[in-house]
């Protein structure tokens, strides 16, 4: 069964069509990457998924129920979590808020507790506090919990990121160009905690990813994109020779 | 001289409960509120003609004034507080000028331009000063707690927000119509206390100054606010002497603050049990560091 499933997906903005009825089927339990070339909507896609955008036409459906159309916070309560192209922290919060922050289910006394120190939202409080210090743990920030998240160095605001949208434990995590920017010896490092993180928490992710070696070495399933539409999908060695993808890529010989 | 300490420390409170839910609005959530004036004036011209014309006690007008203003704030947040923050600004603005000419012309209701005098005066300190304290403590408790946490999160950056499942809008929401409570309550207590409103002093420049003292103090720290209302309030009445110059004085002294620290007075550093230890701790620190120095020097 698919745990995302996107049928006929459109996104117009103006006369531009970002998305073109895109397809996607997410199998729970995967590892599946979206790539493509610069511009071809991967990003739109999973804009489109958080309900940052609303699709033009098409459906979306998770985990058996459609979510399109809804509130991007209605998404996220769902269980689709997702990290950004450039990082979105809370700048201002510690390392530790910026996962607190995210932890709904831990802490969710009401507004009426939110005005009054009661036992129960101190009691929640520290259940979270906890809980953020564990995520803090398996990326291997615990010792910087009290910085503040913009004096954190590049690579470790990315993993600041994903423990923070684990704090909302998804089903699916989508991440969107997790290694940008890092240089080979912090993408080894990324790539096992993905697969740490998978296999921990029994995630499905969808990931927007430039890194080829990063791609073929995690992923289970491939979709290829261009223009909005997809153009292949398919095994890391399916893709590798499809020609339709090396043409995409590389252009057509004249 | 025990009455004039009086007089201030009332004003004191009545700017600090209006600067306490602007504070949370506009310091903590983000929302620009241009138009406290506007608040201020529905709980003080709701209270006063609940006292005057139905004779309510003053509990229970005061109530009333704060009701009415948060209430006011709901239909008014639906539409705006989804605009992006300089247009929420305005429309704030516009809001606090529609409310002063709307005052101004229900002249059979509001009295008009002439006010309405000779309100009782009912405001005391016995009443006002655990009222105050109060909401400082409630608004403490609440921008600390985990919606202060997802208040902050909408300020810092929407839509980050929005991806960890925090509902933007109501965050929003709430804190305007808990702005709107807090502000129709200082209302409340000016008309008790001057017992004298007329709608210019609901004007732009009221609202000015209230926001004013948020970025003053400090528009991340309750502190701060409280910090700002008290020097804010009290420091025309110190410059009292400089006669006319108080108020060139009044500008320079926030120009400065803000060229200094734009991160305003207390920046994000909120006064608690904690915070007061640490900073207690590196004072002794520093302390023993000049004293070995001096020592050294003697020596």
């Amino acid at each position: 069964m698919g745990l995302l499933r996107i049928r006929n997906m459109t996104k117009n903005f103006g006369g531009v069509k970002a998305v073109d009825s895109f397809n996607c089927n997410v199998q729970e339990g995967r590892t599946q990457a979206i790539i493509g070339p610069n511009g071809a909507g991967k990003t739109t896609i999973f804009n489109l998924i958080t309900g940052i955008y609303k699709p033009s036409e098409g459906e979306i459906e998770f985990d058996g129920k459609t979510i399109t159309g809804h509130a991007p916070h209605q998404i996220a309560r769902q269980g689709i979590a997702r990290t950004f192209q450039n990082i979105r922290l809370f700048p201002d919060f510690s390392v530790l808020e910026n996962i607190q922050a995210a932890d709904h289910l831990r802490s969710s006394y009401s507004l009426f507790h939110g005005f009054l120190p009661t036992p129960l939202r101190r009691r929640q409080e520290q259940a979270s506090r906890a809980h953020a210090l564990e995520l803090l743990h398996l990326v291997g920030l615990e010792q910087r919990f009290g910085e503040r998240a913009r004096n954190l160095p590049y690579g470790h605001q990315r993993r600041l990121e994903i423990a923070r949208a684990l704090a909302l434990e998804p089903k699916i995590l989508l991440l969107d160009e997790p290694a940008a920017g890092m240089n080979p010896e912090e993408t080894q490092g990324l790539m096992v905690l993905i697969q740490q993180i998978k296999d921990q928490f029994h995630l499905t992710i969808l990931l927007i990813e430039h890194h080829m070696e990063l791609v073929m070495g995690l992923c289970d399933f491939i979709t290829v994109i261009d223009f909005g539409k997809e153009i292949a999908e398919g095994t890391p060695e399916q893709i590798q020779a499809n020609p339709q993808v090396i043409q995409a890529y590389l252009g057509v010989e004249e | 001289m025990f009455v004039y300490l009086q007089g201030i420390i009332t004003l004191i409170c009545i700017n600090l409960l209006a600067v306490l839910g602007l504070s949370l609005l506009t310091g903590f959530t983000g929302s620009f509120n241009f138009g406290q004036a506007g608040f201020l004036a529905i709980g003080a011209y709701v209270a006063a003609l609940c006292t005057m014309k139905l004779h309510a006690p003053f509990v229970v007008s005061l109530l009333a004034g704060m009701l009415a203003s948060g209430l006011v704030s709901i239909p008014l947040g639906y539409p705006t507080l989804k605009l992006k923050g300089d247009y929420f600004a305005i429309a704030t603005l516009g809001f606090a000028e529609a409310i002063r000419l709307l005052v101004e012309n229900l002249e059979k209701v509001t009295g008009g331009s002439r006010g309405i005098p000779s309100i009782p005066p009912l405001t005391t300190l016995t009443i006002l000063l655990p009222v105050t304290l109060a909401c400082i403590w409630l608004v403490r408790n609440y921008v600390s707690s985990r919606h202060g946490r997802s208040c902050v999160a909408v300020r810092e950056d929407e839509i980050a927000a929005q991806a960890i499942a925090v509902d933007v809008f109501k965050y929003k929401q709430v804190s305007f119509f808990v702005n709107g409570l807090l502000a129709g309550l200082a209302g409340g207590f000016l008309a008790h206390y001057v017992g004298f409103i007329q709608p210019s002093m609901f004007g732009m420049a009221k609202s000015t100054e209230l926001i004013v003292m948020v970025i003053f103090g400090g528009m991340h720290s309750v502190t701060g606010a409280v910090v700002a209302a008290i020097i804010l309030t009290g420091l025309p009445e110190i410059l009292r002497a400089a006669a006319a110059w108080r108020l060139v004085m009044y500008g320079i002294a926030v120009v400065f603050i803000m060229v200094v620290r734009p991160e305003g007075l207390m920046g994000s550093w909120e006064l608690t049990f904690a915070s007061l230890r640490s900073l207690c701790l590196s004072c002794k620190a520093f302390a023993r560091r000049l004293y070995g120095r001096c020592f050294h020097g003697i020596a």
